[in-house]
């Protein structure tokens, strides 16, 4: 229930205060929030297998999110970023994938 | 999590779900803090992404690639920029060629109305009065005087203000004094002639010349040269009935 508070929250909060990203973020952004992502939809299907852990989650969230901007930025850095944000994009998609595929044989048993 | 007091085994992912919907716990706090940052961060990206400045966060590839289209465009408002510039040089040299044209006919019209008659002119010249008190001078007298004149290379002619003389002009005697062109005239006769004032006053004043002739036959002269004689009087321009101007002359 929190959880869904807490998104509604986020989604307004970043519809009103529109805030700015600085320009040494905005690469990294994108490819943060897909590994957030990936990061709770691991959590709620370990949730739903019942192995949940809020430090796991905390652990799991942060370091998906550092990882991934540190990915982009070495990519940067080696003149691959382009490719390397795609693969990680790629990776962290199938992540989502498998997670819902997951979360949905529990949801619907199919 | 909360049930901890229960075997988690027993229960299936969707009780868990339900149950976690209706008891909030502590760890559904900090996953609503984190989802919360999530979405807010999204939200921005989302927003971020949607802006117009859509060369702001492309790399280096895509930025080059839409640096060559718009190389391209821009080669292409080049081409254009120079067609058009050529179009309107061509314009403009035609229009110019028409301008000139115009104002060589426009040149020619002064030209030729001047000697036509069919407009005012003025410069240099003499002005002769003929006076004739004893009412002996005849027609000749007055046309000597214009032929000497002509001669002389005169180029606009008027009497007493009321004709102007050119090449199709008639004279005629007429009891009062002469008829010019169906004006009748009487003496004294003003004469307003434009031209090289010494050669017209010259041209009538040599020895047995036209001054000597009217002077001979009573008749009184004088000759005026001045830096500008007026001759106003004008003609309308009358169509040939008969002659015909011979094509690409």
């Amino acid at each position: 229930m929190i959880a869904i508070i807490g998104l509604v929250v986020g989604v307004v909060l970043g519809l009103f205060l529109t805030p700015d990203v600085p320009l040494s973020m905005e690469p990294y952004l994108p490819i943060a929030v897909v590994a957030a992502l990936d990061a709770v939809f691991g959590a709620f299907r370990a949730f739903l297998d019942g192995i949940f852990d809020d430090k796991v989650f905390v652990v799991s969230f942060i370091s998906n999110v550092l990882i991934a901007a540190m990915i982009v930025f070495l990519g940067d850095k080696l003149g691959v970023g382009a490719q390397l944000s795609t693969g990680v994009v790629v990776v962290l998609g199938i992540r989502i994938f498998s997670n819902v595929a997951a979360i949905r044989r529990h949801i619907f048993h199919a | 999590m909360s049930e901890t007091g229960t075997p988690p085994r027993e229960r299936s992912g969707m009780d868990r779900l339900r149950r976690a919907l209706k008891s909030p716990s502590r760890g559904q706090a900090v996953v609503g803090v984190l989802v919360g940052i999530l979405a807010f961060a999204a939200v921005t990206q989302v927003r971020l992404a949607g802006k117009d400045d859509t060369y702001a966060n492309l790399r280096e590839a895509e930025l080059i690639q839409a640096l060559n289209g718009l190389q391209a465009a821009s080669r292409k408002a080049e081409r254009d920029i120079s067609d058009l510039e050529s179009t309107r040089d061509q314009l403009r040299s035609s229009t110019l060629r028409r301008t000139t044209a115009l104002e060589q006919a426009q040149k020619e019209v002064q030209t030729l109305g001047v000697l036509a008659g069919t407009v005012p002119a003025t410069g240099p010249g003499v002005t002769i009065t003929v006076d004739d008190p004893k009412n002996e001078l005849s027609l000749n007298h007055l046309l000597d005087g214009i032929e000497e004149l002509r001669n002389a290379g005169v180029e606009a002619v008027e009497i007493n203000d009321r004709v102007r003389v050119i090449a199709q002009t008639s004279f005629e005697e007429d009891p009062d004094g002469v008829r010019v062109d169906g004006v009748v005239l009487k003496p004294p006769y003003v004469i307003d002639a434009i031209g090289s004032p010494d050669t017209l006053a010259g041209a009538l004043q040599f020895q047995d010349g036209f001054t000597d002739d009217v002077e001979a036959d009573g008749g009184k002269v004088s000759i005026k040269k001045a830096d500008r004689v007026g001759v106003s009087v004008t003609r309308t321009p009358v169509k040939p009935r008969y002659a015909e101007a011979v094509p690409g002359q």
